[in-house]
């Protein structure tokens, strides 16, 4: 039996601030290899690497960059900030390994939406803030919500980055996926199975409430009044007219 | 109003160089499909760059390679009729036509009610796109342009691919558009009949090239370059040569052009509109012709006598026998015999000397 459920509550905390910081990276990284020309592919590759590298090499580097030796982890340190072995940590490396599958699903989002919308906002003397805001965003929100439930799926089962990062403390760091392989260890197979079928559930709901609504944006039109309350009978009888 | 453009660019092997001069009213850019209207009207728009060249409108300069000047769309203030249209499907089209507009809250809600109304939109403004009927959209589309206050709009293909009904529905949008907005308008378009209904000059374009810039009478009554006349819907043409006795005369005919013609001396060939032979002798003559009698065909209270002049060297390449149909009373077919030779003759004013 289960009688300490932080490792689920650290899971959802950690698996929600890494997916917000990837949401915001994400969006930006996507941006930016969208609008330039030169270093495309050279973006592309450095946003792509976290997710085809081995989370345990993510997790090394991360830790040479933030360790004690580094500059940035003794600025850090000195205002006060310890990312090592800390639930920041935990983020971090979370947020890390989970941000290509947000790039790459802002980016395809952003390809995919026609040009013209953006070429005509620019006519019509539209700020490029406001265009990206008003015009972008929100005709881009299918790709967006699915590429945030995947890095928050992914977030809630980062291991190896997260151990070497963030290390594995109960109450602080341990994640149901650290504790899954600490009861593993410590041979409570029961405890193992419990966590890793919390695991399961959680992910799948994740990933099916996604799909549903997923089709609810492509069952009609996928840029239809249908994503913005608009009533439905109404709109298939105004396509109904020529 | 003024509209200056003078612009080169190379897309693959597409080349397109322009240059155009408008003052006011509706000009249009009539061409095939693919002969570089929408690229100019691209980087007029700002959408695109050219490579060189200059662009001013109304003593603004909005691109100029040799200054380094190439304002961004927003500075621009020309508005862009996209084909599709492009309403944003995430705002009402009230939301679409407040989009662009620049004001206080309440500045922007009196103009866009009035702009509503202007486009017969009233209690359409809190639909989606996606429940607007295709003349809705278009209307909507019309609007918001006008709510960015341009100086100059560009429309593209406003009509392309659709059938007369749904033409019919649009219409009605277009009239308003030419009421309502002062500055000048490029129209853009590959059809002589729409290019006719809604423009005042017209530049027709051929292979990235202006080949000449005419008021629209002028087009449709006298076009003076053979790919205008193919462009308003001319496909008889016969080529001109020069005799020795320095006369013009059509290839392959003994038939000379009348002495008293001032006939350009590039003239390559002449077009033949339909019905443009006649069998009384008008009084100003430009070329006759002997042609045999082949049949007829019934046309409500008329009948359409056709003869078959003799097989001449075609604008294109090769001979082809040309057939003219000359319209007579019914009953008329009865006075002539097939195989039977008659003159033929073309009145000075229905002659089209083209050049290339």
């Amino acid at each position: 039996m289960i009688n300490d459920f932080s490792p689920l509550w650290i899971s959802l905390k950690i698996a929600f601030f890494a997916s917000l910081i990837t949401l915001v990276l994400g969006v930006a990284a996507a941006r930016l290899v969208c609008k330039t020309e030169k270093a495309k592919h050279f973006l592309d590759g450095l946003f792509t690497l976290p997710m085809v590298l081995p989370p345990t090499v993510t997790g090394f580097f991360l830790l040479i960059l933030f360790g004690k030796n580094s500059p940035l982890g003794r600025a850090l340190g000195k205002a006060g900030i310890n990312v090592v072995f800390s639930a920041a940590g935990a983020v971090i490396a979370a947020a890390v390994v989970a941000f290509p599958l947000m790039y790459r699903s802002a980016r395809g989002a952003f390809e995919q939406l026609d040009p013209d919308y953006i070429a005509c906002a620019r006519t019509l003397g539209m700020k490029e803030s406001k265009i990206f805001f008003r015009v972008i965003l929100p005709n881009t929100r299918p790709g967006l919500l699915s590429g945030v439930v995947l890095s928050f799926a992914r977030s809630m089962g980062e291991f190896g980055a997260t151990t070497l990062l963030a290390g594995n403390i109960p109450g602080r760091t341990q994640t149901m996926a650290l504790a899954v392989y600490s009861a593993v260890q410590n041979n409570h197979k029961e405890a193992a199975m419990r966590w890793s079928l919390i695991i399961v559930v959680i992910s799948f709901l994740a990933i099916f409430l996604m799909n549903r609504t997923m089709k609810r944006y492509q069952g009609t039109e996928v840029f239809s009044g249908a994503l913005f309350r608009a009533d439905k009978s109404k709109r298939s009888k105004a396509e109904e007219e020529p | 109003m003024s509209l200056e453009v003078q612009i080169k660019k190379q897309l693959g092997r597409f080349a397109l160089d322009i240059a155009f001069e408008h003052e006011a009213g509706v000009l249009g850019l009539l061409g095939e499909s693919g002969c570089g209207k929408s690229i100019t009207l691209k980087c007029i728009a700002g959408i695109m760059q050219p490579d060189a060249g200059r662009i001013v409108l109304n003593d603004r300069v909005l691109f100029d390679s040799g200054q380094k000047i190439n304002l961004p769309p927003q500075a621009r203030k020309v508005g862009y009729l996209f084909q599709d249209y492009v309403l944003f499907p995430n705002m009402t089209a009230a939301e679409n036509i407040r989009s662009g507009m620049r004001g206080t809250r309440a500045e922007k809600k009196a103009r866009c009610k009035s702009l509503l109304s202007d486009f017969y939109l009233e209690g359409e403004e809190d639909k989606y796109p996606a429940q607007l009927s295709g003349g809705q959209k278009q209307r909507v589309a019309l609007a918001r342009m006008l709510a960015a206050d341009p100086e100059l709009i560009l429309l593209d293909e406003p009509f392309s691919a659709l059938d007369h009904f749904l033409k019919m529905q649009l219409s009605p949008g277009m009239h308003r558009l030419f009421e309502r907005f002062e500055g000048s308008i490029l129209y853009v378009s590959h059809n002589r009949e729409e290019i006719r209904e809604f423009c005042d000059d017209v530049v027709v374009l051929e292979n990235g090239r202006p080949v000449e810039q005419l008021d629209i009478q002028t087009l449709f009554s006298h076009p003076r370059q053979l790919s205008s006349a193919k462009l308003i819907g001319i496909t008889d043409f016969l080529r001109l040569e020069k005799r020795a006795d320095g006369r013009f005369g059509i290839a392959a005919w003994d038939t000379v052009l009348a002495e008293h013609l001032a006939v350009p001396e590039d003239a390559c060939c002449i077009g033949l509109r339909p019905g443009a032979f006649t069998l009384e002798k008008p009084q100003n003559t430009a070329l006759s012709q002997e042609a045999e009698y082949l049949g007829y065909r019934r046309k409500g209270r008329r009948s359409g006598l056709f003869f078959a002049l003799p097989a001449a060297e075609r604008e294109a390449g090769g001979k082809a026998v040309i057939q003219a149909e000359i319209e007579a009373p019914a009953g008329e077919e009865e006075k002539y015999k097939a195989g039977e030779r008659r003159r033929l003759y073309l009145a000075e004013e229905d002659l089209l000397l083209l050049e290339k």
